[in-house]
Parts: structure tokens; sequence; C-alpha cells
């Protein structure tokens, strides 16, 4: 029987696809666009867990991958440059089930705090990387990338942008995947024990798999030629590729489905039969160079065309060398803080203390707009623990002791540990002050579990971490609790009392997202009816 | 027919903006078009401007509504209109929210699925299949309230653009 078509989003074809591909464990952290890709791999029966932070979440796909499994490991773009500790020497080794990262980019930034092209990232890490262009190939790619990284024994990069991922178009699955042998572990200490001695002729082995996979993506790889004359010339590839198809019908097209290693030979000999040649691709000019590279004389795109998404327009201006401003779209509603979050009592004490607030990434950022405005730096996830302190340590007292790091309960879990391990081990002469607004779920990305709610990705009860156990345990001095429902009035006081101090400080205040709470409620009770039921079908002794 | 038709839904983050194109796309998908769907929904459960582009014919390419070439714009919420009023092409036909009578509907959740009746009255699609994607995509105890605001809109929309 042949599969149906489905109509599905790019994040959703490749769960599917991981379903197909017999992927033993899927994890990851969540982040927008790349979120939906774990949750939808559970809903369909495949094995999920949301890791602490993204590189745990590539460990953990590592071990799988060296005990013989298929591992899908999902992040955004950002994501990796938390898992490129681990990304940078996996790639050394020899993966023997199949690992497959995805990095799902936001050019345009709907969503993130950059817009870092991760291509650089294969070419850094030395991974090949393939990049779809709508669902159905998000569908084929997964399962070549698991092919490909079972045959070489090496990780490969998915790439998926924000258009990509939440762009919903058909797929037809495939009914003839070829499932994985059974996981089995084999020792092999030389291509998995990268000290120098093994790690040396690891980086030779490493790019000879490269120049085999090249070699294989020039004579068998995904790269779609259609040819329309020759006075032009497009090589593109992801979402930019269809932008160019539309914006271009009369134009030669090669669209490029592994951009690294790249098919270099299939690329020059596309060069050698059009008249004008011209690479279309968002972000950075990767493909641009790499062709300047090797000798392919090419048209990039003016510098104005780095920034934010290509659309159709933008690719009609790029070929037509329109460097003009473009038409600035009419600004639509920001979003804001929800009527009723809890997030909002303490930004509105934050601001009327006129404390200085070092912030981190989650809803609470948005504490940086009126009519709160308090919050003044946000970098990346976790540093607003280390970049309060360097505040504290270097302003003239009476400003250092107004400085407070503010941090979310998932946020927190993801990177702000070893923050205050940095506080209790080099603390400020002021002291500090860290607040975790603990709303009891990870509530930016769409409310996904983590290990401070005590409940799994798909919401069965499991360990929970206690932030006030763990603040005593690395000895900060004074560790606080206030419930909002019962004590949030009590905030002003207590911070006050904190602030004067010159000790290590962490509060923890702590309300359910309005959002999320009826949700908690109920995962709650199914866990209490679960226990019961669990006890009375337990024998007597 | 070899052309893409073009449509945009906008309005704000928790009017059902999404759940309103995941039907329609549904829906041309079953009439057996190529369709593609594109949104932007980083930030929309705290209210922000929410839109989506849904692109259907024999073959679509990108899944964005090119600037100034939808040939329908539906928009839930009064103040979004001239946020997302570029992205009609100069003929295209402007569905605004007051299509639907503020007290026509029993109850306002299904107030996008009106607003895809009001649009459903410009399509050439059976009206069965308009209702087989809101079933497939609503819980049961809701299909009949939606089945009535759907073609409330349908109505609605055919008295106020005078179509057959
Ligand atoms: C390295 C990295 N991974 C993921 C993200 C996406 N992201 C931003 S904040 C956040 C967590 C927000 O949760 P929490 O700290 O609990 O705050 P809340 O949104 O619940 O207020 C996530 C997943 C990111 N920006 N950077
Ligand atoms: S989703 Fe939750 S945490 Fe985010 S703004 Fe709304 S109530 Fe606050």
């Amino acid at each position: 029987m042949k599969p149906e078509k489905q109509l599905l989003n790019g994040d959703e074809a490749v769960a599917l696809a991981a379903l197909h591909a017999g992927v033993s464990l899927g994890t990851g952290y969540p982040g927008t666009p790349s979120t939906e890709i774990l949750e939808t791999f559970d809903h369909l029966g495949g094995k999920a867990q949301w890791s602490p932070n993204e590189k745990v979440a590539l460990e953990v796909g590592l071990g799988v991958a060296f005990a013989g499994g298929r591992a899908l490991v999902t992040m955004k773009h950002v994501g990796l440059n938390v898992a490129a500790d681990p990304f940078f020497t996996a790639t050394y080794t020899d993966v023997d089930g199949g690992l497959v990262l995805v990095s799902a980019d936001d050019p345009g930034m709907a969503s993130s705090q950059n817009e870092q092209d991760n291509r650089h990232y294969a070419r850094a890490a030395v991974a090949p990387m393939l990049e779809p262009c709508d669902s159905q190939q998000a569908y084929d790619y997964t399962l070549a990338a698991f092919e490909i990284s079972g045959r070489w024994k090496i990780p490969v990069i998915l790439r998926l942008t924000t258009r990509v991922c939440h762009s919903k178009t058909l797929v037809s699955p495939r009914s003839d995947v070829a499932q994985p042998a059974a996981p089995d572990f084999k020792r092999n200490v030389p291509s998995r024990v990268m000290i120098p001695a093994y790690a040396k002729p690891a980086h030779h082995r490493l790019r000879i798999k490269m120049a085999e996979i090249a070699a294989w993506n020039d004579a068998e790889g995904f790269n779609q030629r259609i040819d329309n004359g020759k006075s032009l010339g497009i090589i593109s590839s992801g979402i930019a590729a269809v932008h160019a198809m539309e914006a271009a019908p009369e134009a030669s097209h090669l669209v490029i489905g592994m951009t690294y290693p790249l098919p270099i030979e299939t690329i020059r000999k596309f060069a050698d039969g059009v008249e004008r040649l011209v690479v279309v691709e968002e972000g950075d000019p990767v493909l641009f160079e790499s062709l300047l590279a090797a000798g392919i004389p090419a048209e990039g795109k003016p510098e104005m065309y780095r920034f934010g998404e290509l659309n159709v327009q933008r690719v009609r201006r790029i070929l037509a060398g329109d460097t003009t401003p473009e038409p600035v779209p009419p600004k639509g509603k920001p979003p804001e803080l929800c009527q009723g979050c809890s997030h909002r009592d303490v930004f509105e004490v934050l601001r009327d203390m006129d404390c200085i607030v070092s912030g981190d990434i989650g809803c609470y950022t948005l504490g940086m707009l009126p009519p709160f405005s308090a919050m003044d730096t946000c970098v990346c996830m976790g540093a607003s623990i280390g970049v309060g302190l360097g505040m504290r340590h270097t302003l003239p007292a009476d400003q250092a002791r107004r400085v407070v790091s503010v941090i979310g309960d998932s946020t927190f879990v993801h990177s702000g540990i070893t923050g205050l391990a940095e506080m209790v081990y080099n603390p400020p002469e002021t002291g500090h002050v860290v607040v975790i607004l603990d709303n009891g779920t990870t509530a930016m990305t769409g409310q996904q579990e983590h290990p401070g709610t005590g409940r799994t990705l798909n919401h069965d009860p499991t360990g929970k971490i206690s932030f006030e156990a763990l603040g005593k345990a690395m000895g900060i001095q004074n560790v606080l609790t206030l419930d909002r429902f019962t004590d949030g009035h009590r905030l002003e006081a207590v911070l006050k009392d904190l602030l004067a101090k010159p000790e290590t400080s962490l509060v923890v205040v702590r309300q359910p997202c309005v959002l999320a709470a009826p949700k908690i409620r109920f995962y709650e009770k199914a866990a209490i009816e679960k226990m019961n039921q669990a006890c009375a079908a337990m024998p007597a002794e | 027919m070899n052309k893409v038709t073009n449509i945009v839904l906008g309005g704000l983050g928790g009017q059902g903006v999404l759940t309103a194109s995941d039907i329609l796309a549904d829906v041309v998908f079953r009439a057996g078009y190529d369709v593609k769907k594109s949104e932007l929904h980083g930030m929309s459960q705290r209210g922000g401007s929410v839109s989506s582009d849904v692109r259907y014919g024999p073959v679509v390419h990108s899944p964005m509504v090119p600037l100034g070439e939808a040939d329908f714009l539906l928009v839930l919420e009064p103040t979004q209109v001239d946020v997302n009023k570029p992205v009609l092409r100069p003929e295209g036909v402007l569905i605004p929210p007051d299509v639907i009578p503020p007290d026509g509907l029993k109850n306002k959740k299904s107030f996008n699925v009106a607003m895809l009746g009001a649009l459903s009255a410009f399509l050439d699609i059976p009206e069965s299949i308009w209702l087989d994607a809101i079933h497939a995509r609503l819980a049961a105890k809701l299909h009949r309230l939606n089945d009535e605001a759907f073609a409330y809109g349908r109505q609605a929309a055919r008295a106020r653009f005078h179509l057959s």
C-alpha cells in the first residue's frame, strides 16, 4: 500500500522521518523554530526527551550512536553554540548507529537573539550538512542524513530555517525505509577515546571521509538541475531555492541539497553552461565565497540582503542588482506579558526600586518593555548571573548594590547553575542577588517541561530538582522562597533587605504561568491517579 | 487554471488565525491542489500580531505571499487591517472582521470559522470539503457550533459582497 500524502510542516516531517528511520531516542532542548520536532516525534510514538540544555542533549545522542542506535538531536541555531564543544570532537569519532543534529536557524530573528548562519558550523566542525527547502525534502533529507551518518560513521547536520520549520507543504512518506541493526556495544577505543594519540589519526580519517562524501555528493547527491537556457543561471539551497524558482522561472537553476561538502564539479559544469551565474542564498555569503575559492566566477548579493529573510520580491531585487531602500512594512502589534502573568509584579517592583537588572531570555524578557522598562541586559541563556556579577565587581558600591540578576526556571536549569557556582566562588564585595522566576514551565517556547518541573517531555512524573536545596548545597548564604499567591507582596521588602547585605542571595519567586496553570493542574492530577492505581495494584505482603 | 491563488489571514495572537489557516490549507489540499502554508508565530500567545499565508494552485514554489500579490486578505481584528493591507494586490479582496455582525454568533470562539465561511463564498470549492476540514481540526463537541458559524459567515459575505 502506498502511504498517503500528508500536509505537514517541516518539523513534523522531520519527526515522521525519524520514526520511519527507526530512531531509538530523540533528545534536544526547546527553541523556536525547532521545538515541535521532538513533541511530534513523541506524539507519533517515538521516544523523546528534553535535556537540560543542548550540550547534554548532544552528549546523550552521541552515546545512543556509540551504542549502535540512531539518535536525533534537535535545537535552535544558538543551541549549537552551547553544544559546540562536544560537536567539534564528535565529528572525529566513529558514530556507529547514526547521529543527526537538527539546527533550526532563524534568519530574520522571528524569535531569537541573533541571526547567526549555522552553515559556518558544518565547515568549522567538519560535518556534512543537508538543507531542505520544504517538508518533502525535510522528510527525505532526514532519512538520507541517517543513511549517510551510518555509512560514514559521522554526525550529520540537518539545517532547517524558520520558514521550512513552520511552513506546511505536502509530503509523500516512503514505505520502504531500511531499518537499523539492533543496538549492540562494539569496543573501539582508538575511534572513540579522543586523546591526542588517537585524535591525530582521527582528524585524518575525518578528512578522508569528507573527501568521499564530496565525491558521493557530485555523483549521486541531491542536486536538482533545471535547464532553461543560457542567459541566467541561479545556484541556491534551502528556502532560497523556492523563492528563486518563483522569482525567475525563465532562468536555469541548480539547487544544492548537501551544502557541505559541496558538489563542486556539478556546480562547475552548471556554471560553464550559463552566461551569468548568480548565487541566491539567505544570510552570510557562504556558498558564494566557496565558489570564489574554487575559482568559479559568480555574482553574490548586495550586502543589504545579508540581513533578514529572503522572499520572492527580495530575490527579484537581487537579480536586478537593486540596492534602493526596500519598502518598510507597517509595524504590527508587539507581544506583551499576558494579563495576570506572574512576571508582571516582579518587574513592577524592580522598576520601582530602580534596580539595575541583569536579565535573561524567556517570556520575562518582555519586562524590558513599558510599562516596566525593567531590564538592562539580555545576551544569551544564563548570562544574567555572570553579567550581573561582573557589574557588581566593577560598579561603585552604591550602584553595585542595585544590581539584581533575573532568570527563568528553564533558563536556570539550562545554564544558570554554573553562574551560581561563580557567585559562591567569587562573591562581589557587595554580595549579589539572583532571582529565579519559577513559573513551572518553559513558557516562551510553548510550555515545555524541564528538570525543575518534575515531569518528562510527555508530562509523566519523574525526578525534580529543588532550586532551593541546590542553592543551599552550593553554599549560597540566603536562600528564600516567595510564593506569589501567599507572600508576593513581600517581594519589595525582601529585596530591600537582601540588597543591603554584602552576602550572596537566591530568591525563588514561584507562581505558575497563567496560560500553563490549567494544564499543570491536569498533569498533577493525572500523576496522583496513576500512583494510586499503581498502589492498588501492588500485592499485599 | 495554472495560476496560484494567494490568501493571507491576519489578526492577533489568541484569535485562532493559525487554526483558521490550518483548516484553509487542509481544504485546498482535500480539493486536490498543491498547497503551501506559512506563518510567523514566534510569540503569538502573548497577543502580538499574527499572520499566515496560504497559497494553492497546480504548483506552488515559495510558501510566502509576495507583497502586493494577495488575492484575498482575511483580517480578524480591526487594528490589523492597515498592518496587513500592503500584501493585497490592487484588485484583491479585503474581507474585514465586520463582515460578521458582532452579535451574529452564538459563541465568539467560532469567529475564526465564521470568517472562513465568509472566504468560502468567494472560492469554488464544495461546501462539504470545508466542513470535513473543520471537523478534522476541531473536537467533535464543537462541530455543531462551528458548522453554524461557517454557514453564517458564508451567508453574511454573500449579502455584503453581493455574491450569488
Ligand atoms: C541556547 C538557547 N537555547 C534555546 C533558546 C530558546 N529559549 C529562549 S528562552 C527559553 C526558556 C524560557 O523558559 P524560562 O526560563 O522558564 O522562562 P519563561 O519563558 O517560562 O518565562 C528558551 C527555550 C535560546 N534562546 N538559546
Ligand atoms: S505565557 Fe505565561 S509566562 Fe509567558 S507572558 Fe503569558 S503568563 Fe507570562
